[in-house]
């Protein structure tokens, strides 16, 4: 299967072994993977910063470069979940018939990539090998926008050598909120304090999600903590074999 | 809480309250116990996410024919001996109320606990008319006599303890003093004290939960029953009722009894439910009022996507699952209705026009548990984005706009965003110690308050991904300056974005697209 990675505009710019990661774990299940370096971005921080015109933009951008995509998968749920749930309604907002056509009929294809590993390629057990104690932190947009549910923790749970720590609040959100935590940063670090605290109470070594955005927040805070727990993307867990580790 | 008008930003609000650990601690215990409970009574419905749906469609019913069933209900409240006044703001309502008093010489009310009554601060206005509202529900007296304002919907005195109600009720109800801090003592209290005003007040102030129009009937549900007290004892009882709250027929409030408690009482049913139509010679209130608040209801009507909105039953589920909630408190929204629909109601309520108000929809991380729980699918994360749009179009250029702006230029093409990204990767030098940035200037500074952040990486995906490629593909054209582009092209049936688009790319590099394509 044709598979187009889009990477997000987060980890184009901060995380390439994500994506390093994600390219190597679909190869290895048999998908050729692609890779348009005309994406950017899907416009999520524009919408939800209230600048629905630049994220149209860049909307109309994201159909128009996919349209004829077999398969487009995401490491990140919510950028997912902005293509999927809040592109059809920027598009009514805005009047634009000719998007939301487009939209709608690329939805399907659409995939976070826990998604794409369970329900389209119908594999939980990805022969990962990861010999660390991890806790697992569902993210708000894939858990509450895709409804990934146990998904992610189907893949985890297959991972060889990897023991996996129940994390207590687990979908209680991070506190990232993309501009939120910068505009609204009392509360967001107050929802960041409990957040950390549960991580560093389950004893992991590391946490997981699948979303580097909502991990550059939760290990931002680790790392000010100095708490030594760190953060690393699931890509980078069902990756890693006994011959690669990714993370 | 007085009104809808904040008087601060809320996260000017907010830095004072996540900073209380009384407050925190509080707010935790309770917002947790009550979670827990919610979600156990409505695991008991298998058909939950029916009556959701059902609940939505019925408002939604009676939302677009707002004006005929406000008729409806007017005729029919009227038939039944009672009296309908129309109220356009709040201080119309307020006048309606004072007159009514003033007109039987009361100086003294009572009050079943209305947070319509709070909008539009009834209790402070009637007091500069000499006449003192005395709230019955337990928490409401809490709050007024501490002269303190309500921080939730359903339970407005979360934010204290039982000690600091002890020392309350021992210094302020008449004829105590020797309290002790036992939840039952200190009800008891209130009890002796209420009790005595409840028979000797003629007058009593209500809101309502629901109108059912084709009877005239108005609802209020409660737990305590000092409502049914109030609604029952006194000579003369007004109404004061958002316009949105009517109901075409019983049979659409029946959807309601069953969500309603679950969602914020987390009750099976809700222990009083009253229900009165006019009224009844010999039985209850000889006089009865129904004030049809309007107060910025019709603005968000109008509005056919804020609109959904005005569904919302007043449950306060949203506040209880709310991780901003959770930590701000109640009083951080500055306004009587708090919480995320609190975010999305008082700014609308007031135009959009409100500097402060605007802020609160920016109050949430979006995480989306509001939606989950709300009885009647407010979709409130996509109403909060909806309203960041535009209360950002009431404002100017400013820093903020330029930068999204920029960031939009430099997203729109593939080769802008690499070059800004490389760019980033040169500049961020001054500011990375061991891989780590700790310090960021201007909007940013609140990231690394309580954050680091990594340093971007000197190699990106892109880099990794082109060397890759390279070493597969034997091409000349991987060597030439912009090789991903050109690359892409070759391997694509669609030209990339940036030539359909119409961009300004280098003419060198929009040229080598032209002869990789030939």
């Amino acid at each position: 299967m044709k598979v187009d990675l889009y990477l997000t505009c987060v980890n184009d710019a901060m995380f390439p072994r994500t994506g390093q990661a994600t390219v190597r774990l679909l190869e290895r299940l048999g998908c050729e993977v692609r890779f348009n370096p005309c994406q950017t971005c899907c416009g999520q921080m524009h919408m939800n910063t209230g600048y629905r015109e630049d994220a149209l933009v860049l909307a109309r951008k994201f159909v128009r470069e996919y349209e004829h995509a077999e398969a487009v998968v995401m490491p990140s749920g919510s950028c997912a979940a902005m293509v999927r749930e809040l592109y059809p309604q920027a598009a009514q907002w805005a009047g634009d018939d000719e998007l939301l056509r487009g939209v709608q009929a690329l939805e399907s294809r659409i995939f976070e990539l826990s998604e794409f590993l369970v329900d389209r390629l119908g594999v939980t057990d990805v022969g990962a090998y990861y010999p660390h104690r991890v806790t697992y932190h569902p993210t708000c947009h894939a858990a509450r926008m895709l409804h990934v549910g146990d998904r992610p923790l189907q893949l985890l749970r297959n991972v060889r050598g990897m023991t996996l720590l129940e994390l207590e609040g687990a979908e209680e959100c991070c506190g990232f909120g993309g501009t939120f935590a910068v505009k609204n940063a009392d509360v967001s670090a107050a929802m960041l304090a409990d957040k950390t605290r549960h991580i560093q109470d389950t004893g992991a070594e590391a946490c997981t999600a699948g979303d580097n955005s909502c991990l550059l927040h939760i290990g931002g805070g680790l790392h000010r903590l100095r708490s030594g727990v760190r953060t690393v993307h699931l890509a980078e867990i069902l990756a890693s074999t006994e011959e690669e580790v990714f993370a | 809480m007085s009104g809808l008008h904040p008087k601060a930003p809320f996260p000017k609000a907010a830095e004072a309250s996540v900073n209380q650990p009384q407050l925190r601690a509080n707010l935790r215990k309770v917002t947790h116990t009550i979670r827990a409970k919610r979600a156990a009574v409505v695991a008991e419905l298998p058909y939950w996410e029916q009556l959701r749906q059902l609940g939505a469609a019925t408002k939604d019913d009676s939302l677009v024919n707002l004006s005929d069933r406000l008729l409806e209900l007017e005729r029919n409240v009227q038939a039944r001996g009672g009296q309908v006044h129309w109220a356009r703001d709040a201080a119309e309502a307020r006048e309606i109320v004072a007159r009514i008093a003033l007109a039987h010489g009361e100086r003294e009310l009572i009050k079943v606990k209305s947070i319509t009554s709070d909008e539009i601060e009834l209790n402070q206005a009637l007091e500069e008319h000499g006449i003192h509202a005395i709230e019955t529900d337990l928490a409401e007296l809490i709050v007024q006599l501490s002269h303190d304002t309500p921080s939730h919907i359903l339970v407005p005195a979360i934010h204290r303890n039982r000690a600091e109600i002890q020392a309350l009720f021992n210094a302020e109800l008449p004829g105590e003093g020797g309290l002790s801090d036992n939840p039952q003592d200190l009800a008891a209290a209130a009890r002796r004290y209420l009790r005595h005003k409840f028979l000797t007040t003629r007058m009593a102030v209500s809101g309502a939960n629901f109108a059912v129009a084709e009877t005239g009937t108005v609802c209020v549900v409660e737990s305590e029953g000092n409502g049914r007290m109030c609604l029952t004892l006194p000579e003369v009882l007004v109404s004061i009722m958002g316009i949105e709250k009517v109901l075409d027929t019983w049979e659409d409030i029946a959807v309601f009894m069953e969500t309603l408690p679950r969602s914020s009482t987390a009750e099976r049913m809700n222990p009083y439910n009253s229900f009165w139509s006019g009224v009844t010679e010999g039985d209850g209130p000889q006089e009865f009022h129904l004030i049809l608040l309007d107060n910025g209801r019709t603005h968000v009507l109008a509005d056919e996507f804020g609109r959904q909105t005005l569904r919302c039953i007043r449950c306060s589920a949203c506040l209880n699952v709310c991780p901003v909630y959770e930590r701000a408190g109640g009083h951080a929204y500055g306004s009587v209705y708090p919480g995320p629909i609190g975010s999305i109601l008082t700014p609308q309520l007031l135009g959009m026009h409100d500097k402060n108000a605007n802020s609160l929809p920016f109050a949430s991380s979006l995480c989306g548990a509001c939606y989950e729980v709300c009885p009647v699918e407010i979709n409130i994360p996509q109403v909060l984005i909806y309203l960041r749009n535009e209360g950002n179009a009431h404002k100017g250029p400013n820093a903020e706009s330029l930068a999204m702006g920029a960031a939009r230029v430099a997203m729109s093409e593939g080769w802008r965003w690499e070059g800004a990204l490389r760019l980033a990767r040169l500049g961020q030098g001054p500011l990375v110690r061991q891989g780590e940035i700790s310090w960021l200037p201007g909007m940013l500074a609140g990231w690394t308050e309580v954050r680091d952040l990594p340093a971007l990486p000197r190699e990106g995906f892109r880099e990794w991904w082109k060397a890759r490629e390279g070493s597969r593909t034997v091409d000349a054209n991987t060597q030439a300056g912009p090789p991903d582009i050109v690359q892409d092209a070759q391997n694509r049936e669609s030209p990339p974005a940036n030539v359909q688009e119409g961009g300004h790319p280098p003419a060198g590099q929009h040229g080598q697209e032209g002869e990789d394509h030939a």
